[in-house]
């Protein structure tokens, strides 16, 4: 499945875009987790592929991936274990760098076309670096979805949405990732900003956590990625119901907001 | 080019040292792979570094500090015992008489003067053994910045001297538990407060690691280690030393020492910390069986497992606890201009010991291992009757608890 023509399709439905991020490995009943974050209208999964030293990642993220190393994920296995995954929505995975140069830019990139992955995030590999793995993917037909940051200059950010594959990830904070209390001051400006300069998908992700803060994100970009609050849920023992459950109230809190913008009637 | 003698003014060289290639190459190794929040922070420091060093202004106040705060030059001090115990003619480059102790403060003064110049009020460093949280304390008090320096919990624990000498500096020390709570997770939680912060922060890093331009511009400030040196032991010796040694965790006094003599002769030795051996995988030897990879923001040499997840190093030295190196040493290795070797936890604590006996001078654990190196290797891979320069990187105070102790002393 392509991930830009599948998103591409749904914001022309008049629909808020939603990609949770779930953790691969993270006990053995992280495939069920997909499956059910899935149903519960989820629009893309990012799937986390834990690296030891997750360097864009806050307390809650790094927590899930060191327990998932605990329990001998590797990024190998979910790979392999995410072919089994029969969801009708793209797959795409978030990792670092350095696993994916580790196992060779081809070879990586042709085991997530393999089992079904339609793209990848790689957040320590910027837009100046991306050479090697972005010609790997791209002809493995793997989307690199680039990040673009509040900090990006004019210039950059026209570079990064023209070379970003799937969507534009905007960074909606200054910082790494998290639940914040607030949906930060830069989010708007991010969202506008990307928007501004591509016809792309442009999702924000990073301190959002709440179905209020998605709707308030939604309102500058096309959609929002949601990681933390619903691992959070993963790490405090909840399994697929409790994904499914959270992930059905930012659904429907969106849901809401699309159809009042759909009726005219700003809510 | 003389070295400037004692009291006189250190005059910094007017160009720059080799630069690396396209993005922060040396070889195939460096680079600058970081979250995109960062990388305006980076091109912003490279040009303002490009900019300082041809400032005659900059150039004046940095080498005052040097000469007036810091205390360069340093001696290069003949080991006559040292020198008749081991065979081999042995010359050290003092960094443990600069002031804070260690070869850190030549980079952090640098550094220190670029975050003034780029409006900044606040630095933020990793530390290990705490010689680079100390010197950066320092420099943060001297020009009066704010100053949070991140320390993995098990080196707090073991450096406690150094925690409380930061404190005293007013600086804040924030204890780091994940992962090995060593070095390695240190700059990480360093990192992750740079990517909230770095609009009113500068992050001081304290070697030649992590995303160019660092690994270049903390060579720069080292190198002039390396050139004193040189011309110190010309001078002394009438020469070149025939080998240059120096420890080897992340590189920096290691890579500002082989800089001064890249164009000499002198076999250039990086020492490494061997931990409990390098079979037991217990070490930091990171060129001698590290693969290429990614981490902090730079290609370099990293010990890691089969899936490219990073492992934990081990030394005796919180400075050396690194399960890496900088870029250009992997370059170096690559083109066989300088080799890496190690020493063990044992020898470490021998060669600490034997300089303490032998020349009045107690080494900090680190440089330790170069000299325990040197005590092993001498009238076997360095022939009889060679002359050496050992980088002495640092002094060993903040070590006499932790090797007291494991002495089995216990002190009152």
């Amino acid at each position: 499945m392509n991930l830009e023509t599948h998103l591409r399709a749904r914001r022309a439905e008049g629909r808020t875009l939603l990609v949770p991020y779930v953790t691969g490995g993270l006990g053995a009943g992280w495939l069920d987790v997909v499956r059910a974050v899935a149903a519960a209208g989820a629009d893309a999964i990012e799937i986390g592929i834990p690296f030891s030293d997750p360097v864009m990642d806050g307390a809650t993220i790094q927590e899930a991936s060191q327990r998932a190393l605990d329990l001998d994920a590797t990024p190998a296995a979910i790979i392999a274990d995410a072919a089994s995954l029969d969801v009708d929505i793209p797959l795409v995975v978030m990792t670092y760098y350095n696993p994916v140069q580790h196992a060779g830019h081809q070879r990586f990139a042709s085991s997530l076309a393999e089992s079904g992955i339609d793209a990848a995030i790689v957040p320590d590999l910027p837009l100046d670096e991306l050479d090697g793995w972005g010609e790997a993917a791209d002809a493995a037909g793997i989307e690199t979805v680039l990040l673009a940051a509040p900090t990006t200059t004019d210039e950059r950010l026209r570079a990064i949405c023209e070379r970003s594959r799937g969507f534009v990830y905007g960074v909606a904070l200054m910082g790494v990732t998290g639940e914040r209390r607030a949906l930060a001051a830069q989010a708007g400006e991010m969202g506008r900003r990307c928007k501004a300069v591509t016809d792309k998908p442009v999702l924000l992700g990073v301190g959002i956590s709440t179905p209020e803060q998605a709707c308030e994100a939604a309102e500058s970009a096309d959609g929002v990625i949601v990681g933390s609050a619903l691992v959070r849920r993963l790490l405090q023992g909840g399994g697929p119901e409790a994904a499914a459950t959270f992930v059905s109230e930012l659904r429907s809190a969106l849901d809401v907001r699309d159809a009042a913008r759909a009726s005219g009637d700003p809510t | 080019m003389a070295a400037p003698a004692r009291g006189e003014q250190v005059v910094l060289p007017t160009t720059l040292g080799g630069e690396p290639t396209g993005l922060g190459r040396f070889g195939e190794y460096g680079g600058r792979f970081v979250p995109e929040t960062l990388v305006p922070a980076l091109e912003e420091l490279e040009a303002e570094f490009r900019t300082a060093w041809v400032s005659d202004e900059f150039r004046a106040e940095l080498g005052d500090l040097l000469t007036n705060y810091a205390g360069r030059p340093t001696p290069v001090t003949e080991c006559r015992r040292l020198s008749e115990r081991l065979g081999v003619r042995v010359l050290l480059k003092r960094e443990d008489l600069t002031h804070t102790g260690s070869h850190k403060i030549n980079n952090v003064l640098g550094q220190a003067l670029l975050t003034r110049r780029m409006g900044k009020q606040r630095v933020i460093a990793e530390t290990g053994a705490g010689q680079h949280g100390v010197a950066t304390a320092t420099a943060a008090a001297l020009f009066g910045l704010d100053c949070q320096v991140f320390m993995g919990a098990v080196d707090i624990e073991r450096q406690a001297l150094n925690v409380f000498r930061m404190q005293l500096l007013g600086a804040e020390v924030i204890p780091v538990s994940s992962g090995s709570a060593t070095l390695k997770d240190a700059i990480n939680d360093a990192l992750r407060d740079w990517v909230a912060s770095v609009e009113s922060t500068h992050y001081c890093i304290g070697s030649v690691v992590g995303p160019h331009p660092y690994p270049w511009i903390v060579r720069e400030f080292q190198r002039i280690v390396g050139d004193e040196a040189r011309e110190q032991c010309r001078t002394r010796t009438g020469g070149d030393p025939d080998f240059v040694v120096a420890c080897v965790g992340g590189g920096s006094n290691a890579i500002g020492t082989f800089t001064g003599f890249l164009e000499t002769a002198a076999r250039l030795v990086g020492v490494e910390a061997g931990g409990h051996g390098l079979e037991s995988g217990q070490h930091g030897a990171s060129v001698s069986r590290g693969v290429p990879g990614v981490l902090h923001g730079a290609r370099s040499l990293f010990m890691q497992d089969e899936d490219g997840q990073i492992l934990s190093a081990h030394s005796i030295s919180a400075g050396l606890d690194y399960p890496g190196v900088g870029p250009e040493h992997a370059q170096l290795a690559a083109e066989g201009r300088a080799e890496y070797v190690y020493a063990t936890d044992d020898e470490a604590l021998a060669g600490f010991q034997l300089l303490a006996e032998t020349e009045g001078i107690v080494p900090a654990l680190e440089p330790a291992h170069a000299i325990g190196w040197l005590a092993r290797e001498a009238g076997r891979s360095v022939p009889a009757g060679s002359t050496v320069l050992v980088t002495l990187s640092g002094r060993g105070d903040k070590d006499a608890n932790q090797v007291a102790e494991m002495l089995g002393e216990t002190l009152g």
